[in-house]
């Protein structure tokens, strides 16, 4: 604990309260819900601040809640190899048309995980530099890892 | 070596020992299943259990058969052991294709045969569907004695083989 909580101050300072819609804690792991406009400003303060220094993307992952508002959610697991510290960002989004911006820019490892995003959950990433599928075949029809995708 | 002429009772003894007399067919089907060579080729947990299969404890070699080859080009059988997803089935097809004439195909695994568990989008249904399957290993996985006795089914399956498939193709 303790870099966490300068996280979300430095996010309030930096780039203002409105980009954090929500922050849970569940033990000790602190979790920012980031609106998806500011996600790439909050990667980028999260990343380059050298006290924060969340140097290491560990995973993207994509979440179906089918039948909720905002139907699909984008999870960014962040750690610092220097502060041994970790966080988790979401991105919420609507079931129509869900993008958001592509943080491959912040972190080159952002490029694969966000294309499995996008190949499985059909959640697409503006700005990614080669948004393809990556473990389906590329003339694959559909998002498998969406509820409503039929089992069979 | 031997410079003296033979004759007679000890020239019959020599011929007795020295010549075979056998068919070309059974000839052939003998060397090639003497000398099944696999394509180095696993694709999921059955690839452990064939691995196991080509090492010390079970060694294939007493079938002539150890020989896990690099190249698709230098082997005659194609063991397919694991999950063949959609996205691996045209792989697979090509290294089939790889291989020269004579070939052959063991299905390991239930996953390989039908699919097994994975009913699903990202799974082929049975490698049958791509690929002419001589024997069918069932298991989940299957056993390395198993799989060595699907090999010995092969074996005897290549024994009887028509000579017409040396002019094959």
């Amino acid at each position: 604990m303790g870099n966490e909580r300068l996280a979300i101050e430095k996010i309030k300072e930096r780039i203002g309260e409105g980009a954090i819609a929500e922050i849970k804690q569940f033990r000790n792991e602190v979790t920012i819900v980031v609106h998806k406009e500011a996600i790439l400003e909050v990667a980028k303060l999260l990343r380059e601040d050298p006290v924060l220094d969340y140097d290491f993307l560990s995973d993207v992952c994509g979440v179906d809640w089918l039948g909720k508002t905002y139907r699909f959610e984008v999870v960014y697991h962040l750690y610092s190899l220097q502060h041994n510290s970790r966080l988790r960002l979401k991105v919420r989004l609507e079931e129509k048309e869900p993008s958001l911006p592509s943080v491959v820019e912040v972190w080159p490892t952002a490029n694969w995980h966000e294309r499995e995003v996008f190949d499985m959950f059909g959640i697409v990433f503006t700005g990614h530099p080669d948004l393809r599928r990556i473990l389906n075949p590329d003339d694959f029809d559909g998002f498998p890892y969406r509820k409503d995708f039929p089992i069979r | 070596m031997q410079e003296r002429e033979l004759s007679g009772a000890a020239l019959e003894r020599f011929l007795e020992r020295s010549i075979l007399f056998t068919t070309l067919e059974k000839m052939v089907n003998w060397s090639r299943k003497s000398s099944l060579w696999p394509v180095s080729f696993g694709l999921a947990c059955c690839a452990i259990e064939m691995m196991a299969m080509g090492a010390s404890r079970f060694d294939i070699a007493r079938f002539g058969a150890e020989l896990f080859r690099a190249s698709p080009r230098q082997a005659d059988l194609m063991i397919v052991a694991g999950t063949v997803t959609q996205k691996m089935a045209p792989v697979v097809k090509r290294i089939y294709e790889q291989m020269p004439e004579p070939k052959w195909v063991i299905a390991m695994g239930a996953c390989t045969i039908s699919g097994g568990i994975f009913n699903n989008y990202s799974v082929v249904q049975g490698i049958d569907k791509m690929l002419p399957v001589d024997v069918y290993v069932p298991g989940c996985p299957p056993t390395p004695e198993g799989l060595i006795f699907g090999l010995m089914k092969l074996q005897q399956k290549i024994e009887k083989e028509p000579l017409r498939r040396l002019w094959e193709r």
